[in-house]
């Protein structure tokens, strides 16, 4: 197989999906964060700051899902098919709360009335919710194997099949992680009351994090041993756990310290670390069958040819740093605290 | 079958509804950018406004074509596995450079282009009005390029048999410039141009009908009639660049277009008609050997039916692609009649003295919606049976494990949700329009000068 600095062409990929998928992680996992507090705000001066928080760059953040996506599409054909075909009703579900999310951001601010207000607040906040928890969902059932039979084809059935005590478990970590990322971002945006407000949120939101994470851990050690193969062939690998524990250490000490960017940079870390975790135990399977393994869907039997990845690749050189660019640019236009004026939401 | 049937059914919905936005957002942008620049040469405050107000309507467009758009990328996977297998490996480079040229460039720059007025220089702000405007002509590109790749095909080889066939890709560029890919993108850039300028026409009509900001609206409605015009008359010449490609690459389709069933035989065109596909007969308006003039310049030179194709390589619903086809096709003659009228009465300085005339611009908003909508309906439906022109089957590419009670769910869900979503657009587009480019004092019918002035000095 060919390869480029010594390592193949779909393995490439999936790096560069890895990345995209870290980085939509990072981004809209703050601002779905975000959404999730919103009902515990509640002046509704307090709920228009928050929502001008995430004002600018929401949109932008999602644009990552769109790349992702179309990378996994690209990169991965079979993968993209049947990860989505096979978890079908989760994915619809996070469709229709994607769709609700914007319409709340869009729609809440142009009508005064309280009852419209209380309505898209509402939304608002429950499709964030929901849409951190079903990454989270989809994420445990990736980890834990679905039922894919030959050809590709998911062999499981049932409406409610991706509802399992594993995929609830990573849903509720995946939620408060991004309820700690996103209340650490609110703080850097705000300012008086309510900077003081999303102080002690903060700290509840990282006491929900620890518990949560520490039960999925325990459960993934106990009942999941697939998972952890990896580290005890190759114990070097023990690095990056480590890694991830340091960072996880590292957000309630700064925070205390109120150190919120370099809490907001190290909860970022945390995200990227845990997704690093994830990838190792499961390279070089994209979607493990939980029938046999000689159904999973592995990088080599689900990746487009060589000559696709190679074009792929250059599309990536090209466009990685104008992306970045201008997400920079955003960001810098838009920095600091958030200042209320005609345009706003 | 019926998996099938409904994972069209959810399909067609969703992308049907998502294209009612995309479109505007093009066109509202093609008119933002001409704003603002005349703005920024001029520094004439009315300009400003125009810009500003075209602006928040483009956002709700642009909102709800993003959301929903984002429906489609994914929809590919869920509802129709067996075709993403296929056609991963040459589709997904071009969704790839959308998503990263595209979608990036316009999302990137939204916020400074919604939120940035106060925040940068005109000049900046100017070009992110400009990088989203590109950003969401780039996305048609790939778009139309994908899908004309499964139009016709190109660039490619089979690799696999059955289940495990899929096509890989031997050259990028052919298959970016698959024969069809120049023209429909051309035809498509025309209609979301008009799209954009039949809308910034129709609602300004209204103000010069209700007497509400005169000045302006005039302004406004003479440079979107100019893009009307220019693009109405621009559609005739992609429109009929786009048959000729049908006509070489896709015979069946074009049979399928005039109801032309004879296996070798001049054709007709239809103005209007209605088509038996059992009895094999069109009635209706024709002109005589008018499809063969068309393609070839000559009456009698015979063109190729559907009775050349092999019953289960036909489009199966003829009559539905001719009514599609034709509807579109009817809607572009009137758009240069209406325009070019428009233009006349310029000519003769009565424009806006017409109140006929800009009544009919405020419906008119309507037809290049369905003329796209119809457009789209006759492309697909007319590449019937195939998905990929053929080579693979729509009744072979939906996704085998996905159940009936999945998509009906699903169907439903998203059929609540886009009625929701299409009511609060209305309401909102409407209220924008109600309020206008500016405050109004209470009973004022004209724009003051000095309130314009003022709004803009608080920035």
């Amino acid at each position: 197989m060919e390869t480029f600095l010594g390592i193949d062409y779909p393995t490439w990929w999936f790096l560069v999906v890895g990345a995209l998928f870290s980085g939509y992680a990072i981004l809209d996992g703050f601002d779905f964060g975000a959404g999730a507090w919103h009902l515990f705000f509640k002046k509704e001066k307090s709920r228009r700051i928050a929502l001008n928080a995430v004002g600018p760059v929401w949109d932008g953040n999602e644009v990552w899902l769109v790349i992702g996506g179309g990378a996994l599409f690209a990169g991965f054909p079979v993968m993209y098919a049947t990860f989505f075909s096979s978890l079908y009703i989760p994915f619809m579900l996070f469709l229709v709360f994607i769709i609700f999310r914007a319409v709340a951001i869009e729609f809440r601010s142009k009508e005064p009335m309280v009852w419209w207000r209380k309505t898209w607040d509402t939304t608002y906040s429950i499709s964030s919710i929901m849409l951190a928890f079903l990454l989270g969902v989809v994420l445990g059932n990736v980890l834990q194997g679905i039922q894919i039979g030959p050809d590709y084809q998911y062999a499981g059935s049932g409406f409610f099949e991706f509802l399992n005590p594993y995929a609830l478990l990573t849903g509720a970590t995946t939620l408060s992680l991004f309820m700690m990322h996103g209340a650490i971002f609110l703080l850097l945006k705000t300012e008086g009351q309510l900077y003081d407000k999303i102080q002690s949120l903060l700290r509840r939101g990282m006491v929900f994090f620890m518990v949560s994470f520490g039960i999925t851990t325990l459960y993934t050690l106990l009942y999941i041993p697939h998972l952890s193969d990896d580290f005890q062939q190759e114990p070097l690998l023990f690095v990056i756990p480590l890694l991830t524990f340091l960072s996880i250490a590292n957000v309630p000490r700064l925070a205390t310290r109120k150190k919120f960017r370099l809490a907001f940079l190290f909860s970022s870390l945390t995200i990227s670390f845990l997704l690093v975790l994830v990838a190792v135990e499961l390279y070089p399977v994209l979607l493990r069958s939980s029938l046999n393994p000689a159904y999973d869907i592995t990088v080599y039997n689900a990746a487009s040819s060589t000559k696709s990845l190679k074009i792929m690749m250059v599309i990536v050189a090209i466009g990685a740093p104008l992306v970045a660019g201008y997400t920079l640019f955003v960001y810098r236009t838009f920095r600091g605290k958030v200042k209320l004026d005609e345009t706003s939401y | 079958m019926e998996t099938e049937v409904l994972a069209r059914i959810q399909f067609a919905f969703t992308v049907a509804f998502h294209y009612i936005y995309p479109p505007l957002s093009i066109g509202l942008g093609l008119l933002m950018v001409i704003f603002e620049s005349i703005y920024l040469r001029t520094r004439n405050p009315e300009y400003h406004a125009l810009a500003k107000f075209w602006t928040k309507i483009f956002a709700l467009t642009f909102g709800i074509g993003v959301v929903t758009g984002i429906v489609m990328e994914f929809e590919f996977g869920t509802n129709w596995a067996v075709y993403s297998r296929y056609v991963g490996d040459v589709f997904g480079s071009a969704l790839a450079a959308e998503g990263i040229f595209a979608f990036a460039l316009e999302s990137g720059f939204l916020g400074v282009l919604l939120f940035g007025w106060n925040r940068v220089k005109p000049w900046v702000h100017l070009v992110a009005t400009v990088g989203v405007f590109l950003g969401s002509m780039f996305s048609a590109i790939w778009i139309v390029v994908a899908n004309s790749w499964q139009q016709t095909p190109a660039g490619f080889h089979i690799v696999g048999e059955g289940l495990q066939a899929r096509a890989e890709i031997t050259d990028f560029w052919a298959m970016v410039f698959n024969p069809s890919s120049v023209d429909r993108l051309l035809h498509v850039w025309l209609g979301a141009f008009l799209a954009g300028a039949f809308l910034v026409l129709s609602v300004h009509a209204y103000y010069l009908l209700k007497g509400r900001f005169m000045q302006i609206s005039q302004k406004a409605f003479k440079i979107a009639l100019v893009v009307a015009t220019i693009f109405s008359l621009g559609q005739l010449l992609t429109g009929h660049h786009s048959a000729d490609g049908v006509a070489k690459n896709q015979p069946a389709k074009l049979a399928a277009l005039e109801g032309h069933f004879e296996a070798s035989a001049p054709a007709d065109m239809y103005l209007l008609g209605w088509v038996d596909k059992d009895k094999q007969t069109v009635t209706g308006i024709k002109v005589p050997g008018g499809l063969s003039y068309l393609l070839e310049y000559d009456t009698e030179v015979p063109v190729t039916g559907l009775n050349a194709f092999p019953e289960d390589e036909r489009p199966p619903q003829v009559n539905a692609v001719f009514q599609f086809y034709h509807i579109m096709v009817a809607i572009g003659m009137a758009l240069i009649l209406l325009t070019l009228l428009a233009c006349y009465q310029w000519g003769r300085g009565r424009l806006f003295q017409k109140r006929w005339l800009l009544w009919a611009f405020v419906f008119a908003v309507l037809l290049p919606q369905i003329a796209n909508q119809a457009g789209w309906f006759a492309a697909e439906m007319g590449r019937q049976p195939w998905v990929v022109y053929g080579l693979l089957r729509t009744s072979d590419a939906f996704s085998q494990s996905v159940t009936e009670n999945q998509i009906l769910f699903s169907l439903i869900l998203f059929f609540l949700v886009y009625a929701l979503l299409l009511v609060l657009f209305l309401y909102l587009l409407h209220k924008k329009i109600h309020h206008g480019p500016y405050d109004e004092e209470p009973g004022e019918g004209r724009p003051r000068t000095r309130e314009i002035a003022e709004m803009l000095t608080k920035n």
